[in-house]
């Protein structure tokens, strides 16, 4: 058997493509919060919570409708979505003029509710999920066995990502955003609803979030405290990155999730702590972040 | 409150202090001022510096376990102990602050709730934390030759020290140090063209910040004989960011009004309603931001000055 520093080839592949999924749930999930603090220059707390419903609620389609894994795939990401916009237009939209710090209390607030509402529904435990029955198996790669899932949760990230740039960057749609990032008022001003793009984006971004859950639900145990772990360690994955660019986000949270299968082979006590101790190491070398443009 | 009368009010409210312990249970009581010391450094940060920190129970935490491992494996006197955990936690504020305060804005609030989940990770797998179990019957030891095992007898010495604590934060907010503190949450770039140094004195503030915090964290170690994990959790930096708010971010009594409240109230709920607690807090976050963002105090305050004629921003 072909060995690597003394670790057998096929148990280091496994860790590189579980890295590298859990480096697509970083990926999905930062790309969520630029987009946000793009448009709304607010940072959303609760999008931890959002990536845990995302899981839960494809769970109970599951337990309580007998809804599977593809019609979850449509329906969790949208009704997410919906949960964020009805937020937006309630709570988040009276902020807007405020210091950012209040709306960062605020989605705070609402992640505590979520996660602590949920907790007190179904408790702490996991739950299990299954993979759904056309993705279960593995791909023999002649070097090693690639588990369809993920394949398939690397592919469809990092397609979601492509077509969020392409969105943003390509489209006659994604000008108009631009436009209203640079200058709200004189985006206006040329007939272009300004506030409805915002409470779209956010959408969009929490959307996201419900979506990464979705795909994360057969990968892990669900449950209602899955949310925020999570969020502290991608915004760890933000404050390397910076906001500034979709595909700085795409990397680094890829490289990341790398980062961290490898430190699970090489020296299993760190990997709970590598993320963060990049980060640390980030800020001391190079405080604007790898691909941040200044503060 | 009219300024002549108000050492009238402290008077007061020293001599209710000092009966209050025949009155209400003392580790109450002890728990809302080691929460109030700890909201009141919070606040030299938030409401006189500008700077949101999402980890300081990082610093609780730290100097939890290490007043918690002073006196129970080093067998130090309290008061080596209480020092131990102070000192730590300030050392570890200024590990902390060098690093966060290379950013502004946002990033620091996620650097600093990031760097402290590093450190609960650290205290979750490090021996000398005792990990899940915590540290167990940490002896309270004696002071001047008395013995601190009665609640009541610790209790004093808890209301002296928390008093000096908040005496500290109250000089250095109105200090020139405090004045220029303030110069910087308002315009930093001003702060910058007039000459100071302001990143020397955000480290500052923070690292007084984080010494206050971890002498929070020392007596609640004295109070409750243990320390565990869910002192460093993030949890618990959010709670001292919800207790400042409440009160009132900025206002000299309103972290102390709002540690009373959260704690009076978690531990009215917590058998109650079990999780649900978490609910409560985050519906009062909510509340806070989108109702009254001056606090409780804050709006005593506007409250007050409407009264008498005085135009509230």
């Amino acid at each position: 058997m072909i060995e690597i520093f003394g670790v057998p080839l096929p148990s280091l592949m496994g860790q590189l493509t579980l890295g590298l999924v859990n480096g697509s749930f970083y990926a999905v999930l930062s790309l969520g919060l630029a987009v946000i603090f793009g448009m709304l220059h607010i940072i959303n707390f609760c999008h931890g919570a959002c990536y845990m419903l995302g899981a839960l609620f494809t769970w109970m389609a599951m337990e309580y409708f007998g809804l599977g894994y593809w019609w979850a795939l449509l329906l969790v990401p949208l009704s997410v979505a919906a949960i964020g916009i009805v937020l937006e237009r309630l709570l988040l939209q009276r902020l807007y003029k405020l210091d950012y710090l209040y709306a960062l209390l605020l989605t705070f607030g609402i992640a505590l509710m979520i996660e602590g509402g949920f907790r007190y529904l179904f408790g702490a435990t996991g739950k299990p999920y299954s993979i759904p029955d056309e993705l279960t198996g593995a791909l023999d790669l002649g070097f090693m066995f690639l588990p369809k899932y993920r394949a398939w949760v690397i592919g469809a990230s990092l397609t979601v990502c492509l077509f969020t740039w392409y969105m943003i960057e390509k489209t006659r749609l994604g000008a108009y955003l631009r436009a209203a990032t640079e200058n709200p008022k004189l985006t206006q001003a040329f007939g272009i609803n300004v506030p409805v793009m915002v409470m779209l984006t956010y959408g969009f971004g929490v959307g996201l979030a419900g979506l990464a859950g979705v795909l994360a639900a057969p990968t892990t145990q669900v449950s209602p405290l899955m949310g925020s772990n999570m969020i502290i360690l991608v915004f760890a994955v933000v404050v390397i990155g910076g906001m500034g660019s979709i595909l700085g986000s795409v990397i680094t949270g890829l490289g990341l999730g790398v980062v961290e299968g490898l430190t699970k082979v090489f020296y299993p006590e760190a990997s709970a702590v590598i993320v963060f101790v990049i980060m640390a190491i980030v800020l001391w070398l190079r405080p604007a972040g790898l691909f941040g443009k200044g503060a | 409150m009219n300024p002549q009368r108000l050492p009238y009010g402290y008077l007061a409210a020293v001599a209710l202090l000092l009966v209050a312990p025949t009155l209400v249970y003392p580790v109450l009581l002890m728990k809302i001022m080691c929460f109030a010391v700890f909201a009141c450094a919070f606040n030299l940060l938030l409401g006189y510096t500008g700077l949101l920190s999402f980890g300081h129970a990082a610093f609780l935490g730290s100097a939890a376990y290490l007043t918690g491992h002073a006196l129970k494996v080093w067998e130090l006197p309290t008061l080596a102990g209480l020092v131990i955990g102070t000192l730590g936690a300030g050392a570890l504020g200024w590990v902390v602050g060098t690093l966060a305060i290379r950013r502004q804005g946002i990033y620091f609030a996620m650097s600093t709730l990031a760097l402290a989940q590093l450190m609960f990770f650290i205290f979750l797998q490090s021996e000398f934390t005792g990990g899940e179990d915590g540290l167990q019957s940490v002896p309270r030891g004696s002071l001047f030759g008395i013995s601190l095992s009665s609640d009541t007898t610790l209790y004093y010495l808890v209301l002296a020290v928390s008093v000096s604590a908040f005496w500290l934060i109250h000089r250095s907010i109105h200090s020139p140090f405090g004045q220029i503190l303030k110069a910087i949450r308002e315009n930093e770039a001003r702060a910058i063209s007039l000459g100071y140094d302001v990143n020397k004195y955000k480290l500052l503030a923070f690292v007084l910040s984080a010494a206050v915090s971890g002498l929070a964290g020392a007596l609640k170690t004295l109070v409750f004989t243990f320390a565990t994990l869910s002192d460093a959790h993030w949890h618990t930096s959010g709670e001292v960011v919800l207790m400042t708010l409440l009160g009132g971010v900025g206002t000299v009594f309103g972290p102390v009004v709002g540690a009373a409240v959260i704690v009076t109230l978690q531990n009215e709920l917590a058998d109650k309603v079990g999780s649900m607690v978490t609910v409560i807090m985050g519906f009062i976050f909510a509340a806070c931001v989108m109702a009254f963002r001056r606090g409780l105090v804050g709006e005593i305050i506007a409250l007050y000055k409407r009264m008498i004629g005085e135009k509230v921003q």
